[in-house]
This record gives C-alpha cells, structure tokens and sequence, in this order.
C-alpha cells in the first residue's frame, strides 16, 4: 500500500469573493450606461418611507420622463402596487429570505424591458441598513434614506451602508419639530462616517424639500447623458 | 445576516480556485476582511462551517485578517490608519476626510493546501 504524503503550498488567489455579483453589476452597468439609463438605488431601514417617496418621485418625474422602478421585498406584491399608482412601470422582486438585493436579481427582473425606452430606472432595496450595503447593483447612485422618527445615532450605527452611500435623504421633515429632531446632530452623524455627503430633507405630505430633491435628480441623469454622449 | 450567501459565494469561489490551480486538498482559506466591508467576522466563521460541509472544502481551516481603514488626508497629503473605523477624521491633524483607500476589503487572499498523492510528486510543477 502506498503511503500518502501531502505536499502543503500557498497560493495567492486575491479575488473579490462577491466577484460573481460584482462583475455581473459591472455588466449590467455597461448596459444602462449604454441604453442612457439613471439608476438609483435607495436603502433604509423598514418604515422610513422608501415607497411613499418614492411614489412621489415617479410621478414627479414621471411627468417628463419615462420612468420605471423595481422593488424588493422578502414577500408580497404590495409595493409594487402603490408603486404603480404613479403611472410607472414597476415590478416586484421578491426575495423569499434574502435580506437584500442582488445583481442577479435585477439582471432577470428586467430581462422583458426595453432599456433604451426609459430614463430613470429605481431600484427600491429591501428594507435593512446592513446587508444592501455589499451588492453593487449596477446603479449610477445609492441613496441612504432617514426618517427623523429614527433617532440621531443612526448613521454611526450603521455606519458601512452610509459610508458607501452617494446622497442621504431625511424624510418626514414635517413631524421633525414633534419629535423633537435635532438636526445639528444628525448632519454631524452622517459627516462621521461619510464626511461631504449631500444631504437633502423632505416631506412627502407637506412636500417640503420634494422639489429641490427632484431638481437633483434631473441635474445629475443630465450631467450622466452628457458624460455618456461624450463617450 | 448576509453572511451565509456570502460564505456560500466564498466557497465556490474556493472550490474553483482550487481546481484551476491544481489543488487537490484545500486546508486552510486566507481572506481579507475590511471593517468597512459590512460583514461581522464571527458569522461568516459560523456560516463557513456550515456551508463547507459535504463540500471538497471540508475539513479546511478558515483564517481571516481584519483590515483597519486607510484614509487619505488631504491636509497632511499622508495616507493613515485609523485605530477605529468612525469617526473618518486624520488621526493626526484630525481633519474630517471620506478617501477610504483600504477598510473595503472582502477577498480571498489565498488558499493553502496540498495533492493527496501516491507517490507522483516528482510531477508536480512547483515542487
């Protein structure tokens, strides 16, 4: 009988290991960047008001642009359809157990769309601070949104998904006096762990701030159009 | 709690790695892990036992490196690490700055292992 014998050696390897997802958002990137696609991607915690906000932004926009959105959530089509009372096109991703969104996911959804067809596409991330935070999902933007209701602290207790966020949206401006807001502090949270981040406030109700937010957008999918026909 | 796609993905990346590099035994997985890179370190060890079993990558050892941030200041135009991931200020003239050059990090290093031969060494490239 022969002996075995193992011959141990080290190989360097240095592979991203969400490299699947990550080449994968690089390529759905590529395709947006080339049908002139602005793709968003809003995170927050549950209740914060992802899908009212982003009702309003559909049909703000939608008024003149072609406009869709895609929604995540562990179960139910209920998003979506609050979603689609705007106008939009939307459909629902529904992840089963998984507690974010993943590149895969959005390739499949939008495998039937005409990409070139649409301007602004959003992607509503399941609602958690935490696990969204990793998957690239080909977006030009990631929006972290607030609510004043959460507290102050938030964003240094849950500091990786603000630090790799491009905007923060404070929502519910308009009960930030009733709950006793302290605005100073939150700007200083967020200035912690992502110092420089644009910050905007708005209230869907009151629509304070709704227009400035939308003015945004449209400046920076035009200052993305002109980069792209530059190419 | 992502950790067990992640460990999911970890070990079919391994197992691929392994079989393009000619690795019979794998035994122990060098990763990289950045404090900012949004996984907790104790859930995926926990979710890598769990996920390796009935695997080829059973049995191996998981070895992480916590990566500290490096920021760049643009006061001192030095690169630093921070001794905590927030608040992202210079730890030195404590400028505020959001230039993360290393803290990301979520990478399989290196794998170490070995052929379970019988004897035909002498046929093996590296040795």
């Amino acid at each position: 009988m022969q002996e075995m014998t193992l011959n141990p050696r080290i190989v360097e390897i240095r592979q991203n290991i969400l490299k699947k997802n990550d080449l994968l958002a690089r390529e759905l990137r590529k395709r947006f960047q080339e049908a002139g696609v602005y793709v968003v991607n809003l995170v927050s915690s549950p209740g914060a008001g992802k899908t009212t906000l982003l009702t309003e932004m559909l049909t703000r926009l939608g008024e003149r642009h072609s406009v869709a959105a895609l929604v995540g959530d562990l179960a139910t089509e209920n998003d979506a359809e609050r979603l689609r009372e705007s106008g939009a096109k939307v459909r629902q991703i529904t992840t089963g157990t998984v507690c974010h969104l993943e590149a895969n996911m959005i390739e499949k959804t939008l495998a039937e769309w005409d990409l070139a067809s649409i301007d602004f596409l959003f992607i509503e991330n399941v609602g958690n601070l935490v696990c969204p935070s990793s998957y690239d999902l080909g977006e030009n933007q990631r929006v972290v949104l607030f609510s004043v209701t959460e507290g102050e602290d938030k964003p240094v207790k849950y500091p990786t998904i603000v630090n790799s966020a491009d905007v923060a949206v404070i929502t519910k401006i308009d009960l930030a006096e009733a709950v006793g807001f302290q605005r100073e502090r939150f700007y200083e949270a967020l200035n912690e762990v992502r110092p420089g981040i644009p910050i905007y406030e708005v209230s869907v109700r009151t629509e304070e701030g709704i227009d400035e937010w939308i003015t945004r957008l449209e400046a920076d999918k035009a200052a993305f159009k002109k980069s792209v026909d530059s190419l | 709690m992502h950790e067990l796609s992640i460990a999911h993905s970890l070990v079919e990346l391994a197992v691929e790695a392994a079989e393009n590099t000619g690795m019979k035994r794998v035994q122990a997985l060098y990763l990289k892990l950045g404090v900012l890179s949004g996984v907790v370190k104790e859930s995926l060890e926990f979710s890598f036992d769990v996920v390796i079993e009935g695997t080829p990558l059973e049995g191996a050892r998981l070895v992480i490196e916590d990566v500290p941030v490096q920021v760049f200041c643009s006061d001192c135009q030095e690169a630093h690490i921070l001794p905590e991931p927030f608040p992202m200020r210079c730890p030195v003239c404590g400028t505020r700055t959001g230039q993360v050059l290393e803290g990301r990090e979520l990478e399989l290093y290196a794998l170490e292992g070995g052929e379970e031969n019988a004897g035909d060494d002498i046929k093996s490239p590296d040795r």
